[in-house]
């Protein structure tokens, strides 16, 4: 009898709604596995709640055999902070595109970071807006074609691709934590997003991971282009690593702000 | 509800804002999200005052769309969430709203109306009429609630809860900024006291049990891939939003039994519209006036049934004839000449009415 290996499904993942509908190649299918493994490990299906927002990340709404909220283009923070305001037993996941996140609702991570909500935002970043077609993202890297862009981002005129936990990890106060990773490594794509769960559940502070991921269709390449963009172009610009972990040791002392102003 | 907030009836003097907040305290209100705005702040600095003492919540969010939003949040958590908001506030707030449209979630909102467009004055309108019972892209099915005293603004935030969470559509209680800033006498009550039983909430996220294992998990969205699946959707809310309307209604009349001029007014222009009446009728004209109280769904039957033997409709507003519109959309087929009396941002007096209707019909 021959024996065909069954690639392995996160527990979490929902069977009946799969195969996904990511098109081939997509990075999302990766991050989720990622994420599906986090929550494995971590056993907090029953108390999980999911959002999705507007973006290819819609794809999700019923993705997992998890209670899942699917709201509207940036406005997944709000909504889970709404949630956990009320609810603080419940774990609860914003999964976004880096049009959401860092475009339309960047409101809304810049307040819920500085508030330090607990709450775990996981961005994807395919350096464009995908599900609409292939525009220019916040995240587009200098030079790079897209639908709005079609002869390279001049980031004279558009700015320079934005670093989302860069801002993130320079904002949010102690407790906070705040990675980037990538669909190229996904053991550590996934101990980043589990130390984000994680480190909402302890109630340390708000929790950021930004996962660098791809997008055949819109990039237009093949598999090996595909690799070698989030490797090498992708990588290039931004940086993978932990930018902030709640037991971070500084060393020296920083004058602290006090609320009589910068002099004392 | 640890603390009862009201215990007994009591006679209280204070500003709509505050009135808001008790009505939303005897209601049984978790959490208030919001944003500052002027006229409705005070219910934001009325309801943090209070909130260790009833261990209720507040949360002051980025602006306007996270209020929506959040608020949002609350209800899908199974809250009594409510939200406060005028003018341009209301406006950011329609992506929320219509959010909860589609997905039939029970959010209160307080809209206190100041002038507009844009950011308009601070002051008092009746210009969000169209914004509240039609705003966002969907098909108005909301339940607004046009309040004309203090008695009503505690009255109709509680009745808004329950509303809302027994129908599940959005739910408004729409005020203006008079309401919000002048003081009158109210009765506060303890409302199961008075035999009214507050709606019970639910969680729609968050149940207990395993999702996958030992349920199925809730997975809730507002965006479909086929155009049937859409219309369905729609079509069934419009149709319990239909089958709900008679229980909803509500108007008030007076002097109408022989009327040959109708007075149509909401909110606090219908104090000056009722007040015109008596005046009116000294002076030998037969005026009467309606009132809708609910402003969506609009009290149309009640209205056509007292036209018959109407020869004018005057419509007294403090904007540019929204509320004109409702009731000709809702008149449509009658021939009856109806004019505006309409005063964008303007307060409106009983004499100014008086002086108008003479004016107007020549009388
Ligand atoms: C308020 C609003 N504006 C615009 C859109 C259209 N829209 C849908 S998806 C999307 C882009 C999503 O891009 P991103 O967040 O990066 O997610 P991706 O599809 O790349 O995963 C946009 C602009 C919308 N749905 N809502
Ligand atoms: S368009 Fe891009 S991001 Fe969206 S599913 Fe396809 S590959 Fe993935
Ligand atoms: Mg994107």
């Amino acid at each position: 009898m021959e024996v065909t290996a069954q690639p392995q499904m996160p527990k979490v993942w929902r069977a009946e709604t799969k195969p996904h509908k990511f098109c081939p190649g997509c990075g999302h299918g990766i991050v989720l596995k990622a994420l599906g493994k986090a929550i494995d490990e971590l056993n907090i299906q029953h108390n999980t709640i999911f959002g999705c927002d507007i973006g290819c990340s819609l794809l999700t709404w019923d993705f997992f055999n998890l209670d899942t909220i699917q709201t509207h283009h940036g406005r997944t923070i709000p909504v889970l902070v709404g949630i956990k305001r009320v609810r603080p037993e419940l774990v609860v996941v914003s999964y976004m595109g880096d049009g959401g996140a860092y475009a339309i609702g960047a409101q809304h991570l810049v307040s819920s970071a500085n508030r330090n909500e607990l709450v775990t935002v996981i961005v994807v970043n395919n350096t464009q807006y995908a599900m609409t077609g292939g525009q220019m993202a916040p995240t587009t890297l200098p030079g790079q074609k897209t639908e709005t862009s079609p002869y390279g981002r001049d980031i004279k005129l558009t700015g320079k691709p934005m670093l989302g936990p860069e801002l993130v990890a320079s904002i949010a106060p102690e407790g906070a934590y705040v990675a980037r990773g990538t669909v190229s490594n996904v053991m550590q794509l996934k101990n980043f997003i589990k130390k984000g769960l994680e480190n909402q559940i302890k109630g340390n502070g708000f929790s950021f991971i930004e996962a660098l991921s791809a997008c055949p269709t819109n990039w237009r390449t093949n598999a090996a282009e595909t690799w070698s963009f989030i490797e090498n172009e992708m990588s290039e610009y931004f940086p993978i690593g932990e930018l902030r972990t709640p037991d971070e040791k500084k060393v020296g002392e920083k004058r602290k702000v006090t609320s009589n102003g910068a002099k004392h | 509800m640890d603390i009862k907030p009201i215990q007994d009836e009591k006679r209280a003097f204070m500003t709509g804002n505050e009135v808001i907040v008790w009505g939303a305290l005897a209601a049984g209100a978790d959490i208030m999200y919001g944003y500052p705005i002027t006229p409705q702040n005070e219910i934001m600095h009325y309801w943090t005052r209070l909130v260790p003492k009833y261990k209720k919540d507040f949360l002051q969010t980025e602006d306007e769309i996270s209020a929506g939003f959040t608020t949002v949040g609350g209800v899908l958590a199974g809250k009594r969430a409510f939200t406060a908001t005028a003018g341009p506030g209301n406006v950011l707030m329609q992506e929320a709203l219509s959010m909860a449209e589609m997905m039939r979630l029970p959010t209160v909102v307080i809209v206190t109306q100041r002038g507009g467009p844009s950011t308009g004055t601070v002051i008092y309108s009746q210009q969000e009429v169209n914004l509240t019972c039609f705003g966002g892209n969907g098909e108005g099915l909301r339940i607004v609630y046009s309040t004309s005293s203090h008695q009503e603004l505690f009255n109709y935030t509680i009745k808004a809860f329950n509303t809302a969470w027994k129908y599940r559509f959005p739910t408004f209680v729409l005020s203006d900024g008079y309401q919000s800033k002048m003081r009158e006498p109210v009765t506060i009550y303890d409302p199961e006291e008075k035999g009214i039983t507050i709606e019970p909430t639910e969680s729609l996220l968050g149940l207990p049990g395993t999702p996958g294992v030992e349920r199925d998990p809730a997975h809730l969205r507002n965006t479909y891939n086929l155009e049937d699946e859409l219309y369905n959707v729609v079509k069934s809310s419009v149709k319990e939003y239909n089958s709900i309307i008679s229980k909803i209604v509500e108007y008030d009349t007076y002097a109408v039994e022989d009327a040959k001029v109708l007075i149509i007014a909401h909110g606090v222009v219908s104090r000056a519209a009722k007040a015109a009446i008596s005046s009116l009728r000294e002076k030998g004209i037969k005026a009467g006036y309606f009132r809708p109280i609910t402003l969506r769904p609009f009290p149309d039957e009640a209205l056509r049934s007292l036209v018959d033997n109407v020869d004018h409709i005057v419509v007294a507003e403090s904007a540019y004839g929204q509320l004109e519109n409702i009731v000709k959309n809702n008149l449509y087929g009658f021939n009856i000449p109806i004019i505006g009396y309409l005063r964008p941002g303007m307060g409106i007096t009983p004499e100014e009415i008086t002086d108008f209707v003479k004016a107007e019909l020549s009388l």
